[in-house]
């Protein structure tokens, strides 16, 4: 390793600590951007249990009254889009930022002022979504809003417009941050990553960047022509005027499917970190988990249809989604084979993330085994709008992507904060979540199956379907008393928990070889890199054991400066938007033009840095 | 977003591709889709309309509240000219970039105008045309042809400006010297995503002027 001068070295003073609310509005430092996401996607996450929870208790017996149809419509539709858009993907996001750079070896993202504008129309989106229920006008026509439920003659109220403009603006912060995580992986790597030597967690956060760039424009497009239809009155999919509902489900399942690998994808990466430092073990087949995870999302382009079954596309358009849904089985189950022969054999650490990554294994192998059962038309006619879809889509994102996503928060939390969790809260935390996760949507498919309807805000007494929905209610009241657990975890380990060490699981990535949590500039010295686990490499040439880094003073150390220009674009760009959310409001859609305008000329013509 | 990399002192990137440039072919690659939903949209609906007026053909159409035979929209030569001018602009600003890393003022400044010029005149072009086509009976929701036509090419046209903004920055720049030729990257970053602009207009052209 050789030290590597960043830019004017020398005559400056060391970056002086950074404190204060402004500090946090100004930052373009990708960690505390990761932070940001962190703790603005958590909230949101709670908010959208809470809405599950209400959901729960609707349904916990027959007949109930405690939700009207229509609140509970609300309910299950903010539930779905804000666990999906403001819960999964910036909680994924979180971990982008904060961990990409490390693991590559990078100071900072490729464009550290995009990366704050990112988060900030993020944040303002997740805010105009949820600004509806101010207005009793949330969103309520379930979260892949079918045409033509959604036009003005059967949804006359705000509550469509809000779902579109609220989407819309978390639109563009996914874009934006997409092209940032794209050319920072590809561009910012450390002398000696090779592409087939990069951390697996960087391998799927890439392959999830590209489905961004590439299903998202088509979502985009679809909300604008909802727009129009409901503002200026087209008839893109108002079957009076000519236009097709059914298109709204092409072009809407286009993008959704895609975005069921966006959701996965990342906690794939973070699982395939975490068995093989957990199992002191190279992860097992790395090229095959490389280039199964780019079929999967190739494959991911060519099935949408297979959420379209029930509308009659005919036998062709039937075998071929068939077939091909059935074909994503293959490059899943070599991921999943992979992971066993990670871990098998492996001298194995029975610590809160592996608990949370093995649980991850077992839930996923469900979803992914009842995914395939409906893959087939026949069967999918049986399932589909039943509870049993319910159960499979929650064994896969939630027994899937929050089960990895919380293996990553125990994972890399004392790298993010200096502190230990707690091992036994911790392991409470999973027991408490396995159990209350199963009790809750095991019984869904058994519901399903018996024809329970899903979306519908009760059901009558005597069509047996009491005793499992009392379970599930029940079953979700553990569900959401487990992240209780995690919060006082969280909150004691931050208060008096046990200081982290620069490598406290004997991780085999760089990030674990900078002080805990890192210091601003990441890296005093650039590294560089001979394989693929690095500081396992690093260990063993040192007979076993790693010094703990100093921390240093940084001085001559070249950072980006501090910026408010995105959070004024930012707050331009959301402001145009919500000009089109009633009806068109003129005034509004210029003022956020030409606050947008300003904000992107000043900070195209700031200093980049100090 | 001009000078905003962490990396800018640390030329060598991992790839040996410009952070800047690879950026803008990432935004480019994803603009893809936006307007290849946006042409799958316009043929989907073509021929679906209910009512005239229609691109090629006469048809019945509501003319000042009542109904009359509405003659075809499209008329090509206008069109055909508008399309070799933005193709022209494309030419005109790779000049421009030869003249700013050549460090040749007049050059770089001349024929960055002209581009300029270029794009001015085809938004003229497009703007004359839609108002045409209103008083030929074609309104924005008169029809399915008429509003994804409009969808589309407004859009493209909504892109186009912004370019156009874009190269009135950078010319501001050469003319006040700010455009040295180890800043030629400035222009170039302007130019990629104008010839992206031209390219999909030469998508759109045949698929929805020309095609029958
Ligand atoms: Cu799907």
């Amino acid at each position: 390793m050789s030290t590597i001068a960043m830019g004017h070295a020398g005559t400056e003073a060391a970056p002086a600590e950074k404190k204060g609310l402004w500090s946090w509005i100004t930052t373009v430092d990708h960690k505390r951007i990761g932070i940001l996401y962190g703790v603005t996607a958590f909230i949101f996450f709670l908010l959208g249990g809470l809405e599950a929870l209400l959901i729960r208790w609707q349904l916990g017996a027959p007949d109930k009254t405690f939700l009207s149809p229509e609140a509970y419509n609300q309910l299950f539709t903010m539930h779905g889009t804000t666990m999906i858009f403001l819960g999964v993907m910036p909680l994924s996001a979180m971990f982008f930022n904060y961990f990409i750079p490390l693991q590559i070896g990078a100071r900072d993202v490729a464009f550290p002022r995009l990366n704050a504008y990112s988060y900030w129309v993020f944040l303002f989106g997740g805010l105009v979504l949820n600004a509806s229920f101010l207005f009793n006008a949330a969103p309520d026509m379930g979260w892949f809003a079918y045409a033509n439920l959604t036009s003005k003659q059967f949804s006359p109220g705000l509550n469509v417009d809000f779902w579109i403009i609220g989407l819309q603006i978390l639109g563009i912060a996914s874009l934006a941050a997409a092209v940032n995580f794209f050319v920072t992986i590809l561009n910012l790597r450390a002398p000696g990553m090779k592409m087939m030597r990069m951390p697996m967690f960087v391998w799927m956060s890439l392959i999830t960047q590209v489905l961004l760039l590439l299903a998202f424009p088509i979502i985009t497009v679809a909300l604008v022509l909802l727009m129009l239809d409901r503002n200026f009155g087209t008839h893109f999919f108002v079957p009076s005027g000519g236009g097709d509902p059914v298109l709204w489900q092409h072009l809407f399942w286009l993008f959704g499917h895609p975005e069921v690998y966006i959701l996965i994808l990342p906690a794939f990466g973070v699982v395939s970190e975490i068995l093989p430092v957990f199992s002191r073990k190279p992860l097992f087949g790395y090229a095959a988990m490389v280039f199964s995870g780019c079929f999967i999302a190739f494959l991911g382009f060519g099935v949408w249809s297979h959420h379209m079954f029930s509308t009659g596309l005919g036998p062709m358009a039937d075998t071929v989604f068939s077939l091909g849904t059935m074909l994503i089985a293959i490059p899943t189950g070599v991921k999943i084979f992979n992971w066993i022969g990670t871990v098998w054999g492996g001298s194995i650490q029975y610590k809160t993330p592996m608990y949370f990554a093995l649980g991850f294994v077992a839930m996923f192998i469900i979803g992914g085994l009842s995914g395939v059962m409906h893959a087939s038309p026949p069967a999918d006619l049986q399932q589909t709008d039943s509870y049993f879809i319910v159960a499979h889509f929650h064994y896969v994102l939630f027994g899937g992507s929050i089960f990895a996503l919380t293996a990553g928060a125990y994972y890399w939390f004392p790298k993010m904060t200096g502190r230990m969790l707690s091992e036994g809260l911790g392991k409470v935390h999973f027991w408490l979540m396995f159990i209350g996760f199963n009790l809750t949507f095991a019984p869904m498919h058994i519901l399903g199956l018996n024809g329970m309807p899903r979306r519908v805000y009760t059901y009558s007494a005597g069509m047996g379907f009491e005793f499992w929905n009392a379970i599930e209610t029940a079953g979700s009241l553990i569900l959401g008393f487990s992240f209780l657990v995690f919060i006082v975890n969280i909150l004691k380990s931050l208060k008096s928990g046990e200081v982290a060490t620069a490598d406290p699981w004997h991780g085999a990535t760089l990030e674990w070889s900078i002080p805990s949590p890192p210091q601003e500039w990441n890296f005093a010295v650039e590294p560089t890199v001979d394989g693929r686990d690095p500081l396992w490499e690093l260990r063993r040439a040192n007979g076993g054991t790693l010094p703990e880094p100093a921390r240093v003073s940084g001085k001559g150390i070249h950072l980006p400066s501090p910026s408010y220009w995105p959070i004024v674009t930012a707050f331009g760009t959301a402001m145009t938007l919500v000009g089109f959310l009633m009806h068109v409001t003129l005034w509004v859609i210029l003022a956020g033009l030409a606050i947008t305008m300003i904000g992107i000329f000043s900070w195209a013509f700031e200093p980049a840095d100090h | 977003m001009a000078h905003d990399t962490a990396h800018a002192m640390h030329p060598p990137t991992a790839t040996g591709l410009d952070t800047r440039k690879l950026a803008i072919w990432t935004f480019i690659g994803s603009e893809c889709l936006f307007f290849a939903t946006l042409i799958s949209n316009y043929l989907v609906y073509k021929g679906h309309s209910l009512v005239g007026p229609l691109p090629h053909e006469a048809s019945q159409c509501m003319l000042h509240g009542e109904m009359t035979a509405c003659e075809p929209i499209f008329e090509i030569p206008l069109v055909t000219f508008g399309t070799a001018v933005l193709l022209f602009s494309s030419f005109f600003v790779v000049l421009a970039l030869n003249g700013a890393q050549k460090g040749n003022r007049k050059q770089l400044i001349g024929w960055l105008s002209a581009t300029v010029v270029c794009g001015l005149f085809f938004i003229g072009m497009q703007v004359y045309e839609f108002q045409h086509f209103y008083h030929k009976g074609l309104g924005y929701t008169t029809n399915l042809f008429g509003s994804s036509f409009y969808t589309l090419t407004g859009f493209h046209g909504a892109h186009v400006t912004i370019g156009i903004i874009w190269l009135v920055t950078v010319l501001i720049l050469a003319l006040r010297g700010k455009l040295p030729p180890e800043k030629a990257l400035n222009l170039e970053l302007a130019a990629l995503y104008w010839h992206f602009v031209d390219v999909v207009w030469i998508v759109i052209f045949p698929v929805v002027y020309l095609m029958r």
